[in-house]
C-alpha cells in the first residue's frame, strides 16, 4: 500500500487551512488577468499631432480636413505658431508636429514641388515610426490626388497604377484582446506553479520540517509526487477559471480550436513548470533565495516569450534563448488554437518539444534531489 | 549610535552571504538592460512573409525581389504556381510560418504593362492586429516603392516630399523608453520585496522575538535591515546607469546629482513600504505576495515603460496617479534624456516627496514592538 495518498492528503490539508494563501492563489491571477490585458494594449492609437497651417489655402485645409478625417490622430487646437506647437511637444501633450508652410499651394502649383516639415517625438520609436508611416500615407494620397486633379487639366499620360487589396484574417475586427488574454493566461499558469511548488518544498526545508519527514520510510519519488500533485491540479483550476470565467465572460475570448487539445497541452506544460519549481527548490536553503531564483527565471521566462515582444525581430543568439523556453510554445499553441482553430497536426512539434521539456527538466530536478543535506 | 553600526553590519553580512539572493539583487537589473537592450524590441522587422506568385512574369520577379531586399520581411514560403491559393494561405497561418501574405493574381505583368492597372492581394494574419497593421502598411509601402522605381521617373510632377525631424531620439533607440522603468523597477523590488521579505523571515524562524527584547531600540531594529537595502539600491542605480551610458548609449543630459535627489525620494518610498508591510505580516509567502500585489505589479503596470498608459481605460490611468513610480518615470525621463532641470519636474517631485513623506510617516506609526 503506497503512502502517497495520506501524503496527498497532508498537502491538500496545509494548502487549503492557509486561507491568506489560497486567496493570494486564486485571487491575484484572476486579478492580473483582469487588468493586464487592459493594460498591454499595445495597439498604436491616440497619435496626438500638433499642426500649424501658415498656409491657409485650398490644398492645406484639404490635407488637415484628411488628417482629421483618418481616425488615426488627435488633434489638440491648431496652433498658429511654430514655437508653440513646439511647446505641445516639449511638454507631451503632442507626439507629432506638421508644419505647412506659407505659399505651399502656390509653390506646389508653380514650381511642381514644395515640402512639409514634419517633427516626432521619437522618446517612444514605434509610435514616431508609425505616426510617420500614417500620415505619410495620407500626405501621398492627397499628392496623388492633387496631381490627378493638375494632370488631367493639361493632359499627360497617366502613371501606371498597382492597386493594394487588404485583407485581414481571424481576427476581423482587430480585437487586441483576443490576443493578449491567451498569452497572458499562459503567463500566470507559469508563475503560480513555479513560485508555489518552490517556495513550498523549500519552506519545509527552512521550517527543519522536511527532517522530519525524511527520516521516515517515505520514498524519494512519493513525497516529490505528493509535493507536485496539489500543484498540477491547482494549475489545472487557475487555468480553466480564467479561460471559462474571465477570458470568456470577461472578453468575450471563445477558443475557435478544440479545448481538449489545449488542455492536453496545458496536462504536459505542467508538469515542465512544476519541474521548474522543484528544480529550484533542490538548489535553494531558504524562501528567499527560492524567491529570487524564481523571480529572475520566470522574468526572463516572461520576456523571452513573446508575450509582449515579437521574437521574428530579436537577434539570433536571443531566438536560441527564445526557443529554449518552453513558455515560448505554450504562448503559441494558445494563440494557434483559440483565435485560428489549428489542429493536433499542426502542432504536432509543439507537442514533441514540450514533452522533452517536461523530461528533461523532471530527470534533472529528481537526480539533484536529496533526502539528505 | 555605535549599536547601530553594528547591527547594519550585522545586515550587511546577512545580505552578501547569501549568494543566491545576490543573483536577485545584481541580476535582474543586469539581465533585464541586456535584454532589453539587445534583445526585446517592439519594432516590427524580420516578419515571415509568403508570397504566392501566379503570374511568374518579369515584373511579377522583380516586385518579389524587391519585397525580399526590404529588412522588414523575410521570405519563409515562395509559391509560384498556377493553382487556387485559398487553401494553401490558411495552411500556412495555421502552422505560424507566416504572418502576412502577398498574393499576386495571373497576368499582373501583363495588365500593368497593357492596361496601366494591375491589383495585388496582401492577406495579414490579424491575430495579432498591431503587427498586421504596421506589417500592411510596409508591404504597402515597398509596392508603391516599387511602382515609383519600376516607371523610372526620378521626380514625379507636383510632388509634395516631407522632411522629417526625429526629436530626442533620433535613431530609434528602444533604451530611452525602457531604462527609466527599469531604474524603477529594480528600486522598488529591491527595497520593498527584499526588505519585507528579510524582516519576516527573522519573525518566521523566531529570531525576531530576540531582537526585541534585546535593550537596542525596536525601531532601530528594524531600520538597520532597511540601511543595506538602501545602499544596495544605490549601488544598483548606478550600475545601471553605467550600463545604460555606455553600453546602450543612452544619454545623460540633465544633472546627476538631481537624479540622484528624486532617486531617493523613490528609494525611501519603497523602504517605507516594505516596512509597512513585514509590520502586517507574520510569513514570508505572504509577504512576497503582497510586495508583488502592492508595488511591483503596479510600478511594472503603471509606470508606462511596458505598457502605454494612454491606451488604458480611464480608470485605470486615474489609478496610476498614486503609483510612485508613475511620477519617477517621468522626472527620469525628462532628467536624462531631454536634460531639463528642476523647474520642468517641481511638479512631479513635489508628488513623489508628498508620498515618501506620507509612507514614511505611516510605516513608524504602524510599527509594533510586539510580535502578537
Amino acid at each position: 500500500m503506497s503512502v502517497l495518498p495520506f501524503l496527498l492528503r497532508k498537502e491538500f490539508k496545509q494548502i487549503f487551512r492557509d486561507h491568506n494563501m489560497l486567496r493570494m492563489i486564486i485571487v491575484i491571477p484572476i486579478f492580473q488577468l483582469v487588468i493586464l490585458p487592459l493594460a498591454a494594449d499595445y495597439e498604436i492609437k491616440n497619435i496626438s499631432l500638433a499642426i500649424v497651417d501658415s498656409d491657409h489655402s485650398d490644398y492645406s485645409r484639404k490635407l488637415v480636413e484628411k488628417i482629421t478625417a483618418s481616425g488615426y490622430f488627435i488633434i489638440p487646437v491648431a496652433e498658429e505658431s511654430y514655437t508653440q506647437a513646439f511647446e505641445y511637444i516639449e511638454n507631451d501633450i503632442a507626439d507629432l508636429l506638421l508644419e505647412i508652410p506659407a505659399n505651399f499651394e502656390k509653390n506646389l502649383v508653380k514650381e511642381q514641388n514644395e515640402s512639409l516639415f514634419l517633427a516626432l517625438n521619437a522618446i517612444n520609436g514605434v509610435k514616431a515610426n508609425v505616426g510617420g508611416s500614417y500620415l505619410g500615407q495620407i500626405i501621398a494620397d492627397l499628392n496623388q490626388e492633387i496631381r490627378q486633379e493638375l494632370i488631367a487639366e493639361t493632359r499627360l499620360s497617366p502613371i501606371p497604377q498597382i492597386e493594394i487589396m487588404t485583407m485581414n484574417r481571424f481576427n476581423p475586427n482587430m480585437n487586441y484582446n483576443f490576443f493578449m488574454v491567451p498569452g497572458i493566461l499562459v503567463f500566470l499558469v507559469t508563475m503560480v506553479g513555479t513560485y508555489m511548488t518552490s517556495l513550498n518544498i523549500v519552506k519545509e526545508k527552512e521550517v527543519g520540517t522536511i527532517e522530519q519527514i525524511n527520516v521516515t520510510p517515505v520514498k524519494k519519488m512519493e513525497f516529490i509526487l505528493g509535493k507536485l500533485l496539489p500543484f498540477w491540479v491547482i494549475g489545472i483550476v487557475v487555468f480553466s477559471i480564467g479561460l471559462f470565467l474571465i477570458a470568456r465572460l470577461v472578453y468575450g475570448v471563445v477558443p475557435v480550436g478544440n479545448i481538449g487539445i489545449l488542455y492536453a497541452y496545458l496536462f504536459i506544460y505542467l508538469i515542465v513548470v512544476l519541474g521548474i519549481g522543484l528544480l529550484i527548490s533542490t538548489y535553494s536553503h531558504t524562501q528567499q533565495q527560492a524567491m529570487s531564483l524564481a523571480f529572475f527565471f520566470v522574468m526572463i521566462f516572461l520576456l523571452m516569450s513573446g508575450l509582449f515582444t515579437s521574437i521574428d525581430a530579436m537577434p539570433a543568439w536571443a531566438k536560441v534563448i527564445a526557443y529554449l523556453n518552453p513558455v515560448t510554445y505554450f504562448i503559441e499553441v494558445m494563440r494557434l488554437v483559440v483565435m485560428k482553430g489549428s489542429g493536433f497536426a499542426d502542432l504536432k512539434w509543439h507537442f514533441g518539444i514540450i514533452s522533452i521539456f517536461a523530461l528533461v527538466i523532471n530527470a534533472w530536478a529528481i537526480m539533484n534531489y536529496r533526502k539528505t543535506s | 549610535m555605535n549599536q547601530f553600526l553594528t547591527f547594519v553590519q550585522k545586515e550587511f553580512y546577512h545580505v552578501f552571504r547569501d549568494k543566491k539572493s545576490l543573483l536577485m539583487l545584481f541580476g535582474v537589473p543586469i539581465a533585464q538592460i541586456l535584454l532589453f537592450g539587445f534583445a526585446l524590441t517592439n519594432e516590427i522587422k524580420n516578419s515571415s512573409i509568403a508570397i504566392f506568385d501566379f503570374s511568374n512574369d518579369e515584373i511579377s520577379r522583380q516586385l518579389v525581389q524587391k519585397i525580399s531586399e526590404s529588412s522588414y520581411f523575410e521570405v519563409t514560403n515562395l509559391t509560384i504556381s498556377t493553382n487556387t491559393p485559398e487553401l494553401d494561405i490558411e495552411q500556412v497561418f495555421k502552422k505560424q510560418a507566416a504572418k502576412i501574405a502577398l498574393v499576386i493574381p495571373r497576368n499582373f505583368g501583363h495588365e500593368l504593362m497593357h492596361q496601366n492597372k494591375a491589383q495585388v492581394q496582401v492577406i495579414a494574419d490579424a491575430s495579432d492586429p498591431n503587427t498586421a497593421n504596421t506589417l500592411v502598411l510596409y508591404a504597402s509601402n515597398s509596392i508603391m516603392d516599387f511602382q515609383k522605381e519600376r516607371t523610372g521617373i526620378s521626380r514625379f510632377p507636383y510632388q509634395i516630399t516631407t522632411e522629417m525631424r526625429m526629436l530626442y531620439n533620433p535613431e530609434l533607440k528602444g533604451a530611452t523608453n525602457f531604462v527609466p522603468g527599469v531604474m524603477a523597477l529594480v528600486l522598488s523590488l529591491i527595497c520593498v520585496l527584499m526588505t519585507s521579505v528579510s524582516i519576516v523571515r527573522e519573525k518566521e524562524n523566531g529570531t525576531m522575538e530576540i531582537l526585541l527584547v534585546s535593550p537596542f531600540n525596536p525601531l532601530m531594529v528594524v531600520i538597520s535591515k532597511a540601511v543595506p537595502y538602501f545602499f544596495l539600491s544605490l549601488v544598483n542605480l548606478t550600475m545601471i546607469l553605467i550600463l545604460s551610458v555606455y553600453l546602450l548609449d543612452m544619454p545623460m543630459n540633465g544633472s546627476i546629482f538631481l537624479l540622484y535627489f528624486e532617486s531617493t525620494l523613490l528609494i525611501l518610498t519603497a523602504l517605507s513600504m516594505g516596512l509597512l508591510i513585514s509590520n502586517v505580516t507574520a510569513s514570508q509567502q505572504l509577504a512576497m505576495m503582497i510586495s508583488l500585489m502592492g508595488m511591483l505589479l503596479p510600478t511594472l503596470l503603471f509606470s508606462g515603460f511596458m505598457f502605454p498608459l494612454e491606451n488604458m481605460p480611464e480608470a485605470l490611468q486615474v489609478f496610476a496617479n498614486i503609483v510612485p513610480a508613475k511620477w519617477y518615470y517621468i522626472i527620469v525621463k525628462n532628467i536624462m534624456i531631454k536634460g531639463l532641470g528642476i523647474t520642468a519636474i517641481w511638479k512631479e517631485t513635489l508628488i513623489l516627496i508628498g508620498m515618501t513623506s506620507f509612507f514614511t510617516f505611516l510605516s513608524i506609526k504602524k510599527f509594533n514592538v510586539r510580535l502578537t
